[in-house]
C-alpha cells in the first residue's frame, strides 16, 4: 500500500507544480493586455518616404553594425544579421514606392512567446528586445516570427540574435529611435500607439486620394507598435499581408491551456487502471 | 556474470572497481563490419563538431536566416523523439495494463528509449548557439512558461531521469547490489506513471512547436491538431521501432537468448503488428477529420498535394493494410516490412512539417550539408556502440539474475 500512498503525494506535488504554472501564465497574458494603450511605436508613412536609405546608415550606426553597400539599383533586399532594417523599392500600381522594413515590434509577440528563457521581451514601452545573458539560441524565435525579423549570426562562436530593438537604450535616456531621428522628410512619427493611430486615421481622413483606408499593423498579428499607411495595398509594398489578425501566441494558448490537466489526471488515471488490471492480491504487497 | 558474483558483493568497494575496470574492456571481435563503417564515420563527426564549436553553426550547415532548423533539429530531434516512444508505450502495456506476454522486450525498449533522449538531447546541443545558457532553462529566474519549448524541455529532461530509473534496477543487478535493486524497485510504479504522462506531454509538445508556424507550414500538413497528430504517430512510431531493433537485437545477441525465446519472439511481434495497425488506424481516422475540417481540397490538385497523397497512401494506409494482413496471417517477413515501411513515412512525415513543407514558397531550398548527415550519423552510431556495451553486460535481454527475479513490484 506504501506505494499508493507515495504516488498520491508525487501526484499532488505535481499538481502544485502544474497550479503555479498556470496562475502564471494568466498574470503574464494579463499584464500585456493592460499595458497596451501605453504602448510607444512608429508610424512610417509610404507617401512622405522618398527611399534615402539614410535610416539604414543611422541604424547601423546606433547599433555599431557596417554602413550597409547599397547599390545604385538595388534589388530586393531582406534584413539580415548586420543590416537590421531596409528600404526596398516596389513597382506599384501608382509607380515605384519605398518601404522600409524593421521588426514589427507585436504588442503580443510570438517571439516572446517562443523564447524559453525570456530572452525576447516585450517591454513595457512598447518594444521588443532580445537580451544576450539569457539566449541560449535555440532559433525557435526565428521559427514563430510571422514577419521573418529575428536573424542569427551563424558564423559566430558566440552568436546574436540581431533585430531591431526600436532603439531601446535611447528611448530609456528619453530621445527616439534613431531612424525617427534622423528622417529627413518625417516620414517616421515616434509616440504612443493609440495617438499614431489617431494621426493615421487623420492623415487618411485628409487626403483620401493619397491613402488607402487601412493601418497596416492595428490588426495585423494581433496588433503591432510599428505602423503603415501607403497609397497602394500593402501587398503591393511586399509587406506580409497573409498574416493572421489574431496573436500568434493565442495559437499555442489551447495547448498550453492543457498541459496541467493531463499533468494532474492522467497519472490518476493511470494508478486507477494499474489497480484495476493488476492480478496479485494486494495484501500480498510489500510489507 | 558468475565471475562477478563471486569476487563482487554489496561493501567491498576495493572490488566494485575492479569490476567496472575490467568491464569496461571490449568484448567480443574488434574487426566486424559495423565496427569497420561506423568508427571511422565517427572520427570524422568528431572532428566536424570541434569544427563547428570553433567556427560557428554556419561553418558546417546549410542553415540560413529563413530555415533555422534544419537536419539535426528534424530528425535527431523531431523525428528521433518519436522513435523512442516505444518506451512509453510498452512501459504502458507492461506496468499498467498488465501484459505480461511484453515483458522479455520491456527491459532493452526501455534502455534504448533512454539512450535515445540521451543522444538526441547532445544533437540539440551541437544546434543550440549558445549551449551554456542551456542552464536558464534550468535554473534561474528566466523560465518562458509561455514557451511550447519551455514545457517540452522540462517534459523531456524529466522523462529522461523516469526513463533511467525505470532501468536502474538492471545497473543494480550488473553491479550485484541487492539492497540498491530492492529500494528501486519500490519507486519504480512511479517512474512508470509520470514516464507515461511526461511522453503524453511532450511527444505532443513536438508538434506544438509548430502552431506559430501557421503562415510557414503548407496547409496541407498544418493544422491546430498538430499536437495530437504528434502524440498517435508517436505509437505506431515507437512500436515499429521496437519490431525493427527487437529484430536486430534477436539475431546479433541470440547467444544471450533461451531456446524458447524465438517462438516467444514471433508472438510478441505478432501482437505487437495489431497495436500498430490499430494506432494507424487512428492516425488515419484523424488525418481525414483534419483534413476535411481544414477544407483542404483545393491544395490536392498540385505537386504538393500528390506529395502528401503519396505519404498519406504510401506511408499511412498501406501499412496500416500490411500489418491487418501479416497480424492475421501471422508472417513474421511482413510484420518487419511494415514496421519499415512505417518507420520511412514517420521520417517523411517530420520532415515535412519541420524541414520540406516548411515555407514551401520559397525558391531556395535547404538542403542538408555532409556534414550534417555525418554529424547525425555519428550520434546514431556512437549510441548503439553504447547500447552494445550495456547488453553485452547488463541483464537487458538475458533473463536477471535468480537473486532479482520475482522481486518486482
Amino acid at each position: 500500500m506504501s506505494i499508493n500512498r507515495r504516488t498520491f503525494f508525487k501526484a499532488m506535488g505535481a499538481t502544485a507544480v502544474a497550479l503555479s504554472v498556470g496562475k502564471e501564465l494568466t498574470a503574464s497574458a494579463e499584464s500585456v493586455a493592460e499595458g497596451q494603450s501605453e504602448l510607444y511605436g512608429v508610424l512610417y508613412d509610404v507617401n512622405r518616404c522618398v527611399g534615402c536609405h539614410g535610416c539604414e546608415y543611422d541604424c547601423a550606426e546606433a547599433h555599431g553594425l557596417e554602413y550597409p553597400d547599397i547599390p545604385k539599383k538595388p534589388p530586393m533586399r531582406k534584413t539580415d544579421d548586420t543590416h537590421l532594417t531596409v528600404v526596398n523599392f516596389h513597382e506599384t500600381s501608382k509607380g515605384e514606392l519605398p518601404t522600409k522594413i524593421q521588426c514589427m515590434h507585436c504588442t503580443q509577440p510570438a517571439c516572446d512567446a517562443a523564447c524559453l528563457t525570456q530572452a525576447m521581451h516585450k517591454t513595457e514601452e512598447g518594444p521588443v528586445i532580445w537580451r544576450e545573458e539569457k539566449c541560449m539560441g535555440c532559433r525557435y524565435c526565428m521559427i514563430s516570427c510571422p514577419f521573418d525579423i529575428p536573424k542569427f549570426e551563424y558564423h559566430s562562436t558566440n552568436p546574436r540574435i540581431m533585430k531591431c530593438d526600436m532603439c531601446h537604450d535611447r528611448l530609456k535616456e528619453g530621445e527616439t529611435p534613431a531612424c525617427v531621428y534622423n528622417c529627413p522628410e518625417e516620414a517616421l512619427m515616434y509616440g504612443k500607439r493609440s495617438d499614431l493611430i489617431r494621426e493615421a486615421r487623420q492623415r487618411i481622413h485628409d487626403n483620401p486620394e493619397d491613402y488607402i483606408d487601412h493601418i497596416y499593423g492595428e490588426h495585423e498579428a494581433g496588433g503591432t507598435s510599428w505602423l503603415y499607411i501607403s497609397p497602394v495595398p500593402f501587398a503591393e509594398l511586399g509587406l506580409n499581408t497573409k498574416v493572421q489578425k489574431q496573436s500568434y501566441p493565442g495559437l499555442t494558448k489551447g495547448f498550453i491551456s492543457s498541459i496541467a490537466p493531463v499533468d494532474i489526471l492522467l497519472p490518476l488515471g493511470l494508478l486507477g487502471i494499474y489497480e484495476a488490471t493488476r492480478t496479485k492480491p494486494i495484501t500480498e504487497e510489500d510489507e | 556474470m558468475e565471475k562477478a558474483q563471486n569476487v563482487f558483493s554489496d561493501n567491498k568497494d576495493n572490488n566494485l572497481w575492479k569490476f567496472i575496470l575490467n568491464e569496461l574492456k571490449p568484448k567480443g571481435k574488434i574487426f566486424t563490419p559495423f565496427n569497420i563503417i561506423s568508427f571511422p564515420i565517427i572520427i570524422v563527426g568528431l572532428v566536424i563538431i570541434f569544427i563547428r564549436f570553433r567556427d560557428g553553426i554556419g561553418a558546417v550547415t546549410n542553415l540560413t536566416q529563413e530555415i533555422p532548423w534544419g537536419l539535426w533539429i528534424g530528425f535527431d530531434v523531431v523525428t528521433g523523439v518519436a522513435f523512442a516512444g516505444g518506451a512509453y508505450v510498452l512501459v504502458f502495456m507492461v506496468n499498467i495494463l498488465n501484459m505480461k506476454k511484453y515483458q522479455p522486450i520491456l527491459r532493452v525498449t526501455v534502455l534504448n528509449g533512454f539512450l535515445a533522449y540521451l543522444f538526441y538531447s547532445a544533437a540539440l546541443l551541437l544546434d543550440l548557439g549558445r549551449p551554456l545558457k542551456i542552464v536558464n532553462v534550468i535554473i534561474g529566474n528566466n523560465y518562458g512558461v509561455s514557451s511550447v519549448l519551455f514545457l517540452v524541455g522540462w517534459h523531456f529532461l524529466l522523462y529522461m531521469l523516469a526513463l533511467l530509473l525505470e532501468f536502474s534496477p538492471a545497473v543494480a543487478e550488473w553491479l550485484n547490489a541487492r539492497k540498491l535493486r530492492k529500494v528501486l524497485s519500490t519507486i519504480g510504479l512511479g517512474a512508470v506513471i509520470f514516464g507515461i504522462t511526461l511522453s503524453v506531454l511532450h511527444q505532443s509538445g513536438i508538434g506544438a512547436l509548430y502552431l506559430m508556424a501557421i503562415d510557414k507550414i503548407h496547409p496541407l500538413w498544418y493544422s491546430e491538431y498538430l499536437p495530437l497528430q504528434f502524440v498517435v504517430a508517436s505509437v505506431f512510431a515507437g512500436i515499429a521501432m521496437v519490431i525493427l531493433e527487437g529484430s536486430i537485437s534477436h539475431k546479433v545477441f541470440s547467444y544471450q537468448l533461451e531456446s524458447d525465446s524465438h517462438h516467444q519472439h514471433n508472438s510478441i511481434l505478432i501482437g505487437l503488428a495489431k497495436i500498430c495497425a490499430g494506432a494507424l488506424f487512428a492516425y488515419f481516422a484523424l488525418m481525414v477529420i483534419v483534413f476535411v475540417h481544414g477544407k483542404d481540397w483545393q491544395h490536392l490538385n498540385s505537386g504538393w498535394g500528390s506529395w502528401y497523397l503519396l505519404e498519406m497512401i504510401g506511408f499511412v494506409i498501406l501499412p496500416m493494410l500490411l500489418f491487418y494482413f501479416s497480424y492475421r496471417h501471422k508472417s513474421i517477413f511482413f510484420i518487419r516490412l511494415a514496421a519499415i515501411i512505417t518507420l520511412l513515412g514517420v521520417i517523411l512525415n517530420r520532415m515535412n512539417v519541420s524541414i520540406i513543407v516548411y515555407r514551401w514558397y520559397d525558391v531556395d531550398r535547404y538542403v542538408p550539408t555532409w556534414q550534417e548527415f555525418v554529424v547525425t550519423l555519428t550520434i546514431i552510431f556512437i549510441e548503439i556502440w553504447v547500447l552494445r556495451w550495456i547488453i553485452m553486460r547488463m541483464p537487458v535481454l538475458r533473463k536477471p539474475p535468480l537473486w532479482a527475479q520475482g522481486n518486482d513490484h
